[in-house]
C-alpha cells in the first residue's frame, strides 16, 4: 500500500508537518485556509487603510503638496482595488471557507486541494498587483500628453512606482496605452485577472460543496442564511467573472498586442469597456455585500433570542438581489451618453433592487422587535451594519433617479454612498462576524469592553469621515482629483480627523485581538447559546470538524436540541440541554473512532506560483526574459498539475 | 491498489452527495456555465462591430471562406460523434475501442486546429488582415483564438487519457468519470463552435465578397 502511495508522488515527498510553517504552506484544511484568508485580508486592510490615511492627510488642505498628482492617482486607485479585491472579498472568503462545511455538517469542502489553490492564487495575485511598486524606473507618470490641457505635468514626481492609477474601473481610453503609458494599468489588468481565477475556483468549489455535502436532513430551506449567501455569491462570481476576464483581456491585448477594441480613432468603442466592466462591476457590489448580510442574519437572531423573522423571505431576497443585480449595470453610466430609453429602463430596474433589500432590512428589524436583546459586541456591529447600510441604501436610491444622478456623478456624494454600503455595511458586518466567530477558531473570547470601544470609535469616526462627503459632493467637490476648492476646506479637515479616529479604532481592535487570542477568557462550548451547527462542536474546532456527522431535523438544528417552547411560543431550555452540550463536547474532544482527513499537498502552492510568472511574462513579452517567464510559468503549472493528478487526496490508512 | 481506489474509499468521498451527481461532474457543469458567459461576451464584442465601417480594411466578414470553414466545422462536429463512441466503448468495457475513438477525437480536433491555423495564415498574408487592422478583426481573432485555445486544451486532455489508457492497459472506474468530464468539455467546445460558425461566420458574411 505505502509503496503505491510513494510511487504516486515522485516529484515531492508527501508533506507530513501538522503544525508550524510548512503545515500552513501545504494545508488543505478549510479551517486553516479560512484563517490564512483572514490574516492576509487583514494585512491588506491595514495597507489599504494606510493608503486612505495618506490620501486624507493630503486632502486636509486644498492646496496640499503632500502627494504628487501621479501618486494621488496611484494611491486612490490602489486603495479601491485593495479594499474591494484584497480585503472585502477575501475576508468574506475567510468566513465562507471556515464556516461553509461547519454550518452544513460536513468535514471539508468538496475539493480541499482546489480550495488551497484558490488561496495561493489570491495571495500571489495580490502580491503581483502590488509588485508594480518596484517598477517606478520604467513607469513614466500617468497621462503625460504634452499640450493637452488638464493633463498632468510631465515632470510630476512619482514615488509609488507603477501602482495601478486609472481608477479601479480603468475607463478607456484614459487607461489605454496613449494616455497611460506606464506599466500601472498592465499590473492592474493582469493582477485582477489572477484574482479572478482564484475567485472562480472558489465559486465552483463552494457551489459543489453546498449542493452535495450537506448533512443528512439539511434540506435547502434548512441551510443557514450565511451559507445561502455564500452560494448566491458563488453564482454571482460564476456568471460575472468571465465577463470581466474578457474585458481585462481586451485591455491587455489593446495595450500589449495592438488590438483596437477601445481605440476610438480606429473605430473602436470606449463605451464597450464601460458596459463590460459594469456588467461585472455591479454584481461585484453584491458579491461584496451579500456575505456581510449573511453574517448579520446569523448574529441578530442569536443576540435577540428569537429565530430569524421570515427566514425564507431573507433567503429569497438575497437571491433576488443577485438576480436583479445583472440588470442594473448601466446606472453607472447615466452620464456616458446612453439613450434616454436606456436611462429610464436602468433607473427603474435599479429602484426595484430596493424591494428585496428592504425585505431584508425589515426582517432584521422584525427579528429584533420584542426580542430580549443582548448588546454584546457582535450585536453592536450588526446594528451598526443595519443603520449605516440603510443610509447608504437610501442614498443609493437617489442615484437611480437619473437627473439627480447626473448631478451626483463623479462627486464626493458617490464616495459617501459607496463607503456607507461597503464600510458601514460590509466591513461592519465582517467585523461583527469576527467578534462572533472568534471563539470558534481560537477557543477564547474577545474582550467585550474593548470590542465596544472599537465599535463606538468606528461608529463616530466613520460618520465623521463619510457623512460630510454627502454635502461636500452636493456642493460640487469632484472625486479623484488631488485639488479642490478652498471654500470646502473646513469639512475636509473634519473628514481627515474622522479617518484617524477610524485608525485608532482599528488599533484598539488589533490590541484586543492579540491579547484575547493569548489570554482571553476560555470560551468552552457554545458561548453565545447559538442556533447553528458550528457551535455544536468544541472550540477551537477539531481538525475533523464533526466526530459524528450530524442528522438535521429542522432549521436552527442546534437550538432545537437545547430548547423547546411553551404555549405562547416562548423558548424554554430543555432540562437535558446541558447534558446534551456536554456530550457533544466530549465526543468532539475524544472521537469514538479515528477520522481520516485529506493529506496536505505541495501542489496547490506550486501551481499557483505559475500564474504570476506568466503575468510578468506578458508584461515584458517583448524581451527574451519575458518570453522565458511565460514558458517557465506554464511549465511550473503543468508540472504541478501532473503531480496533483498522480497524488491521491488521501494516503492509504 | 491504485490511487483511484484509495480516493473512492475515503470518508470524505463517502458523504452522500445530496444531488446524486458526482462532485467533479457538478463542478464541470458549474465551470461550463461560466464559460458560456465567457464566449457570450466575446461573441457580443464581435457583433458590436459588425455593422460599422472602418478606415482600414478588410473586415473578417468580407473575406470569410465559407466553404472551407464549413468543412472544418463538419470535422469538429464529427469529433463529438467519436467522443460519444469513446464513451460508449468504455461503458461496454472495450478498452481497445475506447483508445481508438479517443485518438480519433483528438485527431479530428487537431484537423480543426490546423484548419484554423491555415485560415489565420491566409487572412494575415493574403488579405492583410491582422489583429491591428480594425476592431472587427481584433474581435474576430480574439474570439476564434480563445475558441481554438479551448480546442487545443481539449486535445491535450484527450491525448492524456489515451496515453494513460495505453500505459495502464485500460481506464479504471475513476477514469471513466474523467472521460465523461473530458466529453462534457469537448461537447461544450463544439456547441460554442456551432454558435460561432452560425452567428459570426454565416450570418455576418458579406455574400460574394471573397
Amino acid at each position: 500500500m505505502t509503496t503505491a502511495a510513494e510511487k504516486a508522488t515522485t516529484i515531492f515527498r508527501r508533506p507530513r508537518a501538522e503544525t508550524g510553517f510548512w503545515s500552513w504552506l501545504t494545508t488543505v484544511d478549510h479551517k486553516k485556509i479560512g484563517i490564512l484568508y483572514g490574516y492576509t485580508a487583514f494585512i491588506f486592510f491595514v495597507i489599504g487603510g494606510a493608503e486612505a490615511l495618506l490620501l486624507r492627510i493630503h486632502l486636509a488642505s486644498a492646496e496640499s503638496n503632500v502627494l504628487s498628482a501621479a501618486d494621488y492617482n496611484g494611491l486612490f486607485t490602489t486603495h479601491g482595488l485593495t479594499m474591494i479585491f484584497l480585503v472585502v472579498m477575501p475576508m468574506s472568503a475567510a468566513f465562507m471557507n471556515y464556516l461553509l462545511p461547519l454550518m452544513i455538517g460536513a468535514r471539508d469542502v468538496a475539493f480541499p486541494r482546489l480550495n488551497a489553490l484558490s488561496y495561493w492564487i489570491f495571495l500571489f495575485g495580490g502580491i503581483f498587483l502590488y509588485s508594480g511598486l518596484l517598477f517606478s524606473a520604467v513607469a513614466p507618470p500617468l497621462g503625460v500628453v504634452p499640450g493637452i490641457p488638464g493633463n498632468l505635468d510631465p515632470s510630476d514626481a512619482r514615488s509609488f512606482g507603477a501602482l495601478p492609477d486609472g481608477g479601479w474601473f480603468m475607463y478607456q481610453p484614459n487607461a489605454a496605452q496613449e494616455f497611460s503609458p506606464s506599466l500601472a494599468i498592465d499590473f492592474a489588468a493582469l493582477g485582477l485577472q489572477i484574482l479572478g481565477v482564484a475567485s472562480l475556483i472558489s465559486a465552483v468549489n463552494f457551489i459543489v460543496t453546498f449542493f452535495n455535502l450537506r448533512a443528512k436532513g439539511m434540506r435547502l430551506l434548512r441551510v443557514p442564511v450565511f451559507i445561502w449567501m455564500t452560494v448566491v455569491v458563488a453564482f454571482l462570481l460564476l456568471f460575472s467573472l468571465p465577463i470581466i476576464a474578457i474585458a481585462l483581456f481586451m485591455v491587455t491585448f489593446d495595450r500589449q498586442f495592438g488590438t483596437l477594441f477601445f481605440d476610438a480613432t480606429a473605430g473602436g468603442d470606449p463605451i464597450l469597456w464601460q458596459h463590460l466592466f459594469w456588467l461585472f462591476g455591479h454584481p461585484e457590489v453584491y458579491i461584496l455585500i451579500l456575505p456581510a448580510m449573511g453574517i448579520v442574519s446569523e448574529i441578530i437572531p442569536v443576540f435577540s433570542r428569537k429565530p430569524l423573522f421570515g427566514y425564507a423571505a431573507v433567503v429569497f431576497a438575497g437571491a433576488g438581489i443577485a438576480f436583479l443585480g445583472f440588470g442594473v449595470w448601466a446606472h453607472h453610466m447615466f452620464s456616458s451618453g446612453i439613450t434616454t430609453v436606456a436611462q429610464v429602463g436602468f433607473g427603474l430596474t435599479t429602484m426595484t433592487i430596493a424591494i428585496p433589500t428592504g425585505v431584508k432590512i425589515f426582517n432584521w428589524m422584525g427579528t429584533m422587535w420584542l426580542g430580549r436583546l443582548q448588546l454584546k459586541t457582535p450585536m453592536w456591529f450588526a446594528i451598526g451594519f443595519l443603520t449605516m447600510f440603510t443610509i447608504g441604501g437610501l442614498s443609493g436610491v437617489t442615484h437611480a433617479v437619473v437627473p439627480s444622478d447626473w448631478q451626483q456623478t463623479d462627486t464626493y456624494y458617490i464616495v459617501a454612498h459607496f463607503h456607507y454600503v461597503l464600510f458601514g455595511g460590509a466591513i461592519f458586518g465582517l467585523f461583527g462576524g469576527l467578534y462572533y466567530w472568534f471563539p470558534k477558531f481560537s477557543g477564547r473570547m474577545m474582550n467585550d469592553r474593548l470590542g465596544k470601544v472599537h465599535f463606538w470609535l468606528w461608529m463616530i469616526g466613520f460618520n465623521m469621515t463619510f457623512a460630510p462627503m454627502h454635502w461636500l459632493g452636493l456642493q460640487g467637490m469632484i472625486r479623484r482629483t488631488w485639488r479642490y476648492d478652498p471654500s470646502l476646506e473646513t469639512w475636509n479637515r473634519i473628514v481627515t480627523v474622522g479617518a484617524f479616529i477610524i485608525a485608532i479604532g482599528l488599533l484598539v481592535f488589533i490590541f484586543n485581538f492579540r491579547t484575547s487570542k493569548r489570554r482571553g477568557e476560555i470560551a468552552g462550548m457554545d458561548p453565545w447559546d447559538a442556533r447553528t451547527l458550528e457551535w455544536s462542536i468544541p472550540n477551537p474546532t477539531p481538525a475533523f470538524n464533526f466526530a459524528e456527522v450530524p442528522i438535521v431535523h429542522g432549521l436552527d438544528e442546534f437550538w432545537h436540541q437545547k430548547y423547546t417552547e411553551d404555549k405562547t411560543g416562548r423558548p424554554i431550555r430543555k432540562p437535558e440541554a446541558d447534558e446534551q452540550v456536554a456530550r457533544l463536547e466530549d465526543i468532539g474532544i475524544n472521537p469514538p473512532e479515528p477520522v481520516h482527513l485529506p493529506n496536505p499537498s505541495y501542489f496547490p502552492i506550486v501551481m499557483a506560483a505559475g500564474l504570476p510568472l506568466i503575468a510578468y511574462g506578458i508584461i515584458f513579452h517583448r524581451s527574451i526574459a519575458g518570453k522565458a517567464l511565460i514558458v517557465l510559468g506554464v511549465v511550473i503549472a503543468l508540472a504541478a498539475l501532473i503531480g496533483w493528478g498522480s497524488e491521491p487526496l488521501e494516503e492509504a490508512h | 491498489m491504485t490511487a483511484a481506489a484509495h480516493e473512492a474509499q475515503s470518508p470524505h468521498q463517502d458523504l452522500h452527495e445530496s444531488t446524486g451527481v458526482e462532485n467533479r461532474k457538478l463542478a464541470m457543469w458549474a465551470f461550463l456555465s461560466s464559460e458560456f458567459l465567457f464566449f457570450g461576451a466575446l461573441i457580443t464584442n464581435y457583433l458590436l462591430y459588425v455593422g460599422r465601417e472602418f478606415a482600414s480594411g478588410p473586415k473578417p466578414s468580407e473575406i470569410y471562406d465559407i466553404p472551407f470553414t464549413s468543412v472544418s466545422s463538419f470535422v469538429l462536429l464529427m469529433s463529438s460523434l467519436t467522443m460519444v463512441l469513446a464513451h460508449n466503448a468504455l461503458s461496454r468495457g472495450d478498452q481497445g475501442a475506447t483508445r481508438t475513438w479517443l485518438l480519433a477525437t483528438a485527431m479530428l480536433g487537431s484537423v480543426f486546429l490546423a484548419g484554423q491555423v491555415f485560415e489565420f495564415t491566409e487572412f494575415i498574408t493574403l488579405e492583410n488582415m491582422t489583429l491591428a487592422t480594425n476592431p472587427s478583426a481584433s474581435a474576430f481573432y480574439v474570439l476564434t483564438g480563445f475558441h481554438g485555445t479551448h480546442v487545443a486544451i481539449g486535445v491535450i486532455m484527450l491525448l492524456s487519457l489515451f496515453g494513460l489508457s495505453k500505459r495502464m492497459g485500460g481506464l479504471t472506474n475513476r477514469q471513466f468519470l474523467n472521460l465523461e468530464l473530458v466529453g462534457l468539455y469537448w461537447h461544450f467546445v463544439d456547441i460554442i463552435w456551432i454558435v460561432i460558425f452560425t452567428v459570426v461566420y454565416l450570418l455576418t458574411a458579406v455574400p460574394g465578397a471573397s
